[in-house]
């Protein structure tokens, strides 16, 4: 079977690349360049540099199969750079991850990947998909390393990506995938983890947004939940729900960041004890079986890809809304993150916080 | 069965060349410069190969200067002329917006050092435009630089007409005839220009091997200085075996041109780009089809990604190409056709199919059976991704 396999230059996308060509698949490996490398004055960080992109050939090289780098410089504009601007700009968060692996990976590559014969796309996502016999359709698994699992960011996969979606690492430990991609003799078998965003590679969020979105003036009151001005913050695309550090603020309890409101610039912050909250809701809901269920949902529910899960009652609310009530409070929900749905090993779907 | 249809990107070393490096690496190993019989055997090939490659563009043996390629020889020509010039108060480097990157980042480069630089466009039919230039160029301009012929399109340029002018003013004429040399006749004479820059393995030759012809009376500054090789204008031990095999080269490719052999290639061009235009809808010549080598077509594909077009012909073992092909080796939209006043979505919708002299007519064949059902899947599946969108 031909199989196009999203590369990323990292030891995950390689094994899994590795292991598809060696059961026999006919593996294109298809990696994205995200930004010009030559114009850009952020150099490349962890994912996508150029670097990064020369692993990946040289794995391709050393396997035996074709590979091709994509310019989506576009489209990663479009669906990942801008919207992760205008939400830190509208007080949220983002977790810029989501839309690039279902609207660039999975939604594009597999728009590519059908016009080269290629009848699925495969990635290094530690995630797993089978399809139920019984009930006639695929499910979106936790990858079986519980602490390498990304199956956060695969909510908004639907029936259509999933039959066409393969995970070869999802069934294996971290440990192992590095075990197996000495064994394959690849040259990225000792290369780090990345973890910070991609485009931002120093890390300097703040300064990204700033340079993307230039404002006048993006300072504003800090205020406690009674409006008492108790200082000033530069922007509130400097900050998220929960932050502590750096409001410089002189009270004598730790005052939390409870609540961003872009419009007059406002900073709402507490102690801890206010941080706690039972409910959210949600929208751009996605339930990765099609429809959405008929009746409130007991599962259990994940607000932060490095949270865990806790126990919640989702109670479906028309236009692809729900609303989210957790057994007990949760800490710093966050607008602009993803709530994920689960029901114990399965990932059921998710959708984006609002409130 | 793999079809190589990339020849503007690189050609096939002939069997001759690759025997004549093989020979030099072996019994030619001495240096050059040396006084002793090792050295002068090495000398008499160095000298051979410089005949050949002087022949090939009808210059003097004195006037070729052996460089490792042709951005190498662009770059000796502009940073050397432009340097030598600056002392008489000629700043200005006047050059085209469909030149080859070897040759616009390093008149960019030198606008750090003061240089004024002017870039003059191109028309629809890839041919810079004669009456811009002649309005840029001014008794300030130290260097012009314009290609011999289109990598992309394969489009020839009115050099002869651009030296009238720049010798009007006293500016040298620095052309990249890269993809010139071996496809069409070439005279330095004939042209009128003061420089020329080529690269063997365009026309069968070993890689990291160019040339560069500089006019008798033209002083550059070296940009590589050492030792006195090749006159004072380069340093470092020459490369006798590429030198042996660009001599080789450049002897088939005379050879060739004199036996008229490139009208062959020309009708399988024709024969491959009439086939497109008649089976494949929303097909278009981009480029001047009656002024340009014979080896090159460039046609655009409308409402398809140029590069899944590449990528389905790759896997299909048909190699093709598109514009230049930046850092990372993906695609990006062509600054040749957007030099040429092409809207955007032409310039990412083109593949560029050069031929040479290897090419066969069931090579042909094959690229006219697969195309058109290609260009069909690719284009259904683009519509379907815009309608889910």
């Amino acid at each position: 079977m031909r199989v196009v396999v999203a590369m990323s230059g990292g030891v995950d996308s390689s094994v899994a690349a590795g292991l598809l060509a060696e059961a026999g698949h006919d593996v294109i490996g298809l990696s994205m360049q995200l930004y010009d490398q030559r114009a850009s004055p952020e150099a490349f960080g962890s994912c996508c540099s150029l670097d990064d992109l020369h692993d990946a050939r040289r794995v391709a090289g050393a396997l035996g199969f074709p590979h091709y780098i994509l310019n989506f410089e576009r489209e990663f504009h479009a669906t990942v750079v801008d919207r992760f601007v205008s939400e830190y700009a509208a007080g949220r968060t983002p977790i810029p991850c989501v839309q690039c692996n279902s609207d660039l990976k999975f939604q594009t590559l597999a728009d590519r990947a059908a016009g080269f014969g290629a009848a699925a796309v495969a990635t290094g996502h530690y995630a797993r998909v089978v399809f139920d016999e019984d009930g006639r359709r695929y499910r979106l698994l936790r990858g079986v390393d519980a602490g390498k699992d990304q199956s956060y960011f695969l909510f908004s996969l639907t029936q259509d990506h999933l039959a066409h979606a393969m995970f070869p690492v999802g069934h294996l430990s971290k440990t192992d995938v590095r075990k197996h991609a000495e064994r394959l003799g690849l040259s990225v078998a000792g290369k780090p983890d990345s973890h910070e965003i991609c485009f931002i590679p120093d890390g300097d969020t703040a300064g990204f947004v700033e340079r993307h979105l230039p404002a006048d003036d993006r300072t504003g009151d800090i205020v406690d939940s009674g409006g008492r001005v108790l200082g000033r913050h530069r922007g509130v695309h400097r900050l998220t729900i929960g932050q502590r550090k750096g409001l410089g603020l002189s009270t004598g309890t730790p005052m939390y960041v409870l609540k961003l409101d872009p419009a007059d610039a406002r900073v709402t912050v507490g102690p801890r004890e206010e941080l706690g909250r039972r409910d959210l809701t949600a929208s751009r809901v996605n339930w990765i079986a099609g429809d959405p269920p008929t009746a409130p949902r007991p599962l259990t529910a994940r607000i932060r890809h490095r949270h865990h899960d806790a126990p919640a009652i989702v109670t479906p609310d028309g236009d692809a809304r729900a609303i989210v009530r957790f057994a007990s409070p949760q800490m710093a929900v966050t607008p602009g993150q993803a709530v994920v749905f689960y029901d114990g090993e399965e990932c059921v779907g998710g959708g984006w916080i609002d409130t | 069965m793999r079809i190589y249809l990339d020849f503007n990107a690189t050609a096939p070393v002939a069997p001759e060349v690759q025997d004549a490096v093989a020979r030099a690496m072996r019994d030619d190993f001495g240096n050059p410069s040396s006084v002793h019989a090792f050295g002068q055997r090495a000398k008499a090939t160095l000298d051979e190969a410089r005949s050949h490659v002087a022949a090939l563009i009808g210059g003097d043996p004195a006037e070729i200067v052996f460089t490792s390629g042709g951005t190498e020889s662009d770059n000796l020509s502009i940073r050397g002329a432009f340097e030598a010039a600056r002392t008489s108060g000629r700043r200005r480097l006047v050059t085209s917006g469909i030149e080859h990157e070897a040759v616009l980042n390093t008149v960019k480069a030198l606008t750090a050092h003061g240089a004024e630089v002017v870039t003059v466009p191109a028309g629809r039919d890839g041919i810079v435009d004669v009456d811009a230039m002649a309005a840029a160029v001014t008794p300030e301009t130290a260097l012009v630089s314009v290609m011999l012929a289109n990598n992309e399109v394969g489009t020839i340029q009115p050099v002869q007409r651009i030296a009238d002018i720049c010798h009007q003013h006293g500016a040298w004429l620095h052309t990249d005839a890269v993809q010139a040399a071996g496809k069409i006749p070439v005279s330095v004479r004939a042209l009128g220009v003061d420089l020329l820059a080529m690269s063997a393995h365009k026309f069968s030759g070993p890689k990291g091997i160019g040339a560069l012809w500089i006019r008798r009376g033209v002083r550059l500054m070296s940009q590589a200085t050492g030792g006195r090789q090749e006159r004072n204008r380069r340093g470092g031990t020459e490369n006798v075996p590429a030198i042996a095999g660009m001599g080789v080269a450049a002897r088939l490719a005379r050879e060739a041109l004199d036996r008229d052999a490139l009208s062959a290639t020309a009708r399988l061009r024709d024969r491959l780009e009439r086939g497109i235009l008649e089976t494949i809808e929303g097909t278009a010549v981009n480029g001047a089809p009656d002024r340009r080598v014979p080896n090159t077509t460039n046609i655009s594909f409308d409402g398809i990604e140029a590069e899944s077009l590449l990528i389905a012909l790759d896997l299909e073992g048909i190699a093709v190409s598109t514009g230049s092909a930046c850092s990372s080796g993906t695609l990006e939209p062509s600054h040749v056709l957007r030099a040429m006043g092409l809207p955007q979505a032409f310039a990412r919708n083109s593949l560029r199919f050069s031929l040479g002299s290897t090419t066969t007519d069931q090579e042909i064949d094959l690229v006219l059976t697969v195309m058109p059902a290609l260009v069909t899947k690719l284009r259904r599946l683009g519509r379907t991704a815009a309608a889910l969108r």
